[in-house]
């Protein structure tokens, strides 16, 4: 058949159409199973909250207005509508770190590596912000912020760097030296604005272990809400230029090529000619770089002192870890995958939640379950992929449309 | 023995589709008793998806399917060896860490009071086995610690354990020496001389005409034709393979060398253990000759390799490329001195089968003019130069956006020869170019080698196969252990090249 309708497939094994397949196949899967494995998620937490007694359509509904995404549609009106762009400012407060935190994680599993660190190149970029923007009184406000960013983005540079650092030279494994790192920056931050800590304001007095006050020009402009409300400040747009600084690096710089190379095959990197020691320390120094960025966002833009309380208490960095696995280390996946477990976050806190709709103690629980089913299914994507074709196979079975009309 | 007797099976107009291909169609084979019955077929003609259908893997689309006169329906591959049907796969099924009577007994074990093993009456059963068809083997060694040829037999004693009397042997030799073939072939002759019939899958021809009492061919899913060995040639079965005229002698001129191009001098090598490797090796390639370096794998010649291209330290010796030093130098630097490396291993490493091909063409030179240009890459050019190279090299089932994953052995191979030849280099390191491929490309692969030869590049063949080491060499070396042992004009004697091969001949021949 093949041979006499379509002669220009002599002699290849495989046909055109079979590369064409399989090229549909991977990007069907790119979209597909993120997608369907935040479905199956829902559906899961769903069931968490039948089986707790309440009635999970209208959790979700109260979830989803908690997290002011309704405000995008025209009919929401008057006094609804200006709470929901009171909770659309918060989840797209809580985007802005995410999604910088999960380029970061990203970033360093396109190079084949694993970045546990987020969390603490977060909390390094915190701190050295703080501090940039608490000192040099008078210096000029724009020129102020830039520097606190630098010195961020470079402190966590450094951070994640030390990690790439060993694993380029001694071949230390990065998951363990990035955990490492994040407790050191964990203690560090704890000692500096602790009690009697070279970093803590006596403004309210010795007692209390917090940082001092950013400088008042230091304050990221707020273009969305009220300033003292915790408006959206303009570092969500430095987050969405982040994504395509990430796209670009990756994909339109000789350095993001090397970095692609040498996490698919570093063997075929080096057999190219590609330094993979060199390229792991710059992929992990990049990741932290991102990282770093986050802390002085939050720092800059509504923190404007650090708590010892927030350090600790502080989950940005892993939560960007299954950001990162959700959207499939893409720009435009991370971009999405924040909004998701922005809104999470945000629709279940206890502010928001209707108590006789959910039971409040419950309900930050239920982002936790939700974010770990994501963590166990993005692990078990052949699973879900699976479940996809079942779905195929059965609509074949039916004698229906062939695999090449789904498709 | 091709006497009138009824066939133990027969195939009839079997067809299995999948979407978008005809993998067999209306395909009819029978075997006789005590028959050695060859199926030849490029990859993806359709061979393993009938012997798929035969053991029971895969159900037919349409045909039927006779063992002895009756037709049978295999549902699964434990109704296969119900029937009497037995499979050696390419790759083994076995497990390590168990012994060869464990391996061969698993899933059937003779016990005591059905609880336990009967560890004595299993050894005692595959020990008369192998004793009856002369396939030794020890059966209480762990399979982990038997060689390779040794574990293929093991193979054919757990189907025999089983009771099969039809014995389907995919692509057997492709993981053997020829020493060991040897090995597999008295077996297999063994095995027929006892009424077992055997289908022998391969795609070398020169076995097969050895081997074979009955040969059929397989082309695109069809049954092209079924003939007797007697009267067959390696040129007619290829031409059935492939369709077309097919030159399985390389036409080449005469050698005409000129300069010295790579020049490696008393070259020591240590492996990842910390052994020595390569062990004193010197020789040259000059302008436009090829030198083959021929032996058994695992001789120290992956070590060679990875040394004169920068991916492995050399610990002591020189390497020089047009009289340049770069024993020391990077895989980078070598590149950029004028090497080309046509990898051992094109899926682990010539290729990063995840980037399309445009991107692995660009593997080299991706962070120079004019792909890159004030640290900006430029996919364009990427994209273009592929697209001229990619029809240049006949690369067929994909463009330069396909990744690379998707295209065939074949294809692949001809996607790093572009990159490598495109850079135009001085010194060409081919490492075993034509593992896998089929004989249409083997034939592409070999004439495309020759005709770089003769535009004065210094190209050294590093070949497991002997046939093609003999066909493309102007001069051949034998390593050995770590050594050169030997250095033969083209043309010699096979056997005498594969003695040498096994040290059975010790000239100290450049060794300084």
């Amino acid at each position: 058949m093949t041979e006499n309708e379509q002669p220009q497939r002599e002699g290849g094994d495989y046909a055109p159409s079979v590369a064409e397949r399989l090229a549909f196949y991977q990007r069907a899967g790119g979209i597909v199973t993120p997608v369907l494995t935040a479905l199956i998620a829902f559906l899961i937490g769903g069931l968490v909250v039948l089986a707790s007694g309440s009635n999970p359509f209208s959790t979700y509904r109260a979830i989803f207005n908690g997290t002011g995404l309704n405000w995008l549609f025209p009919w929401v009106t008057g006094a609804d509508r200006s709470l929901a762009a009171l909770n659309l400012q918060q989840t797209l407060l809580l985007t802005t770190p995410l999604i910088l935190c999960g380029l970061a994680v990203a970033f360093a599993f396109r190079c084949g590596m694993f970045n546990i660190g987020g969390e603490g190149q977060y909390i390094i970029g915190s701190i050295m912000s703080v501090w940039v923007a608490s000192a040099f009184v008078g210096m000029n406000g724009p020129l102020h912020i830039v520097l606190a960013i630098l010195v961020a983005m470079l402190s966590g540079a450094v951070w994640a760097g030390i990690a790439g650092f060993l694993k380029a030279t001694v071949g230390a494994h990065e998951v363990i030296s990035t955990i490492m790192l994040n407790w050191i920056a964990y203690w560090l931050g704890s000692w500096a604005f602790g009690l009697g800590g070279p970093l803590q304001s006596h403004a309210l007095g010795a007692s209390v272990p917090v940082s001092h006050d950013i400088q008042a020009n230091t304050h990221l402009h707020v273009f969305w809400g009220d300033p003292l409300l915790q408006g959206l400040h303009i570092g969500f747009f430095v987050a969405l230029s982040a994504l395509v600084v990430y796209w670009v690096t990756l994909n339109r710089t000789p350095l993001g090529f090397s970095v692609r190379a040498v996490g698919f095959n570093p063997e075929a990197a080096r057999y190219g000619g590609v330094g993979v020691a060199r390229n792991y320390f710059y992929a992990m120094a990049i990741s932290g770089a991102f990282a770093g960025v986050a802390g002085a966002m939050d720092v800059l833009g509504w923190e404007f002192h650090i708590n010892v309380n927030d350090i600790q208490i502080s989950q940005v960095g892993f939560i960007a870890i299954a950001v990162a696995l959700l959207g499939r280390n893409t720009a435009v996946g991370v971009f999405f995958a924040s909004i998701l477990f922005a809104a999470l976050f945000n629709g279940t806190s206890t502010r928001h939640l209707d108590p006789s709709i959910f039971r409040p103690d419950l309900a930050g629980n239920l982002t936790v379950i939700i974010q770990g089913f994501v963590v166990l299914f993005v692990g078990a994507d052949v699973l879900v992929l699976w479940l996809w074709n079942q779905r195929k196979k059965l609509r074949l079975a039916r004698g229906g449309a062939p695999a090449e009309a789904a498709s | 023995m091709a006497e009138p007797a009824a066939p133990v099976l027969e195939l009839r107009g079997i067809t299995k589709r999948f979407p978008g291909i005809v993998a067999n169609d209306r395909v009819d084979l029978d075997l006789l008793p005590g028959e050695v019955h060859a199926l030849l077929g490029e990859n993806g003609a359709g061979k393993s998806t009938l012997m798929n259908v035969l053991y029971g893997l895969y159900h037919p689309d349409e045909g039927e399917i006779f063992v002895r006169g009756e037709r049978i329906r295999l549902g699964s591959p434990k109704e296969a060896i119900e029937a009497g049907i037995g499979m050696v796969h390419q790759h083994f099924m076995l497990i390590p860490v168990m012994s060869v009577a464990e391996n061969v007994v698993l899933a059937s074990e003779p016990t005591h009071g059905r609880v336990f093993l009967d560890y004595a009456e299993a050894a005692a059963r595959v020990e008369e086995l192998s004793h009856r068809f002369g396939l030794a083997v020890d059966p209480r060694a762990k399979v982990e610690s038997i060689s390779v040829g040794q574990q293929q037999r093991v193979e054919i004693l757990k189907a025999l354990y089983r009771g099969a009397d039809i014995l389907i042997l995919d692509e057997p030799t492709a993981v053997l020496t020829p020493q060991e073939a040897e090995e597999l072939f008295a077996v297999v002759r063994s095995l027929t001389e006892q009424g077992k019939s055997v289908i022998f899958i391969s795609h070398k021809l020169h076995e097969v005409l050895h081997i074979a009492d009955r040969i059929s061919v397989l082309r695109r899913g069809k049954l092209v034709e079924t003939r007797p060995r007697e009267g067959a040639t390696e040129e007619a079965l290829a031409r059935a393979m492939v369709g077309r005229e097919v030159l399985l002698r390389v036409d080449k001129k005469p050698a005409q060398p000129g300069e010295p191009l790579l020049q490696v001098e008393d070259l020591v090598v240590h492996d990842e253990r910390g052994l020595e490797a390569v062990r004193g090796v010197s020789f040259e390639v000059r302008a436009g000759e090829i030198v083959g370096i021929a032996g058994v794998d695992g001789n120290g010649q992956s070590e060679l390799i990875d040394a004169i291209t920068g991916l492995r330290r050399a610990s002591s010796g020189r390497v020089l490329v047009e009289g340049r030093d770069i024993t020391h130098a990077t895989a980078k630097h070598a590149l950029d001195a004028g090497v080309g490396h046509i990898p051992q291993d094109r899926q682990r490493r010539g290729l990063v089968l995840q980037f399309s091909l445009a991107e692995n063409i660009g593997l080299h030179d991706f962070d120079k003019p004019p792909v890159s240009r004030f640290g900006w890459l430029r996919p364009r050019v990427l994209v273009d130069r592929a697209g001229t190279l990619l029809k240049q090299f006949d690369v067929r089932g994909g463009g330069p956006l396909t990744r690379a994953g998707a295209l065939s052995g074949g294809n692949q191979q001809k996607v790093v020869l572009a990159r490598e030849i495109e850079r135009n280099p001085k010194v060409l390191i081919a490492g075993q170019p034509t593992r896998g491929l089929d004989v249409g490309a083997i034939e592409f692969v070999h004439r495309r080698l020759v005709e770089e030869r003769d535009e004065g590049r210094a190209i050294l063949l590093v070949s497991l196969e002997l046939d093609e080491i003999l066909s493309l060499s102007d001069r051949i070396h034998v390593i050995y252990e770590g050594r050169l042992v030997a250095e033969f004009p083209p043309g010699t004697d096979e056997h005498e090249l594969g003695l040498a091969m096994t040290g059975g001949r010790t000239e100290e021949e450049v060794v300084a």
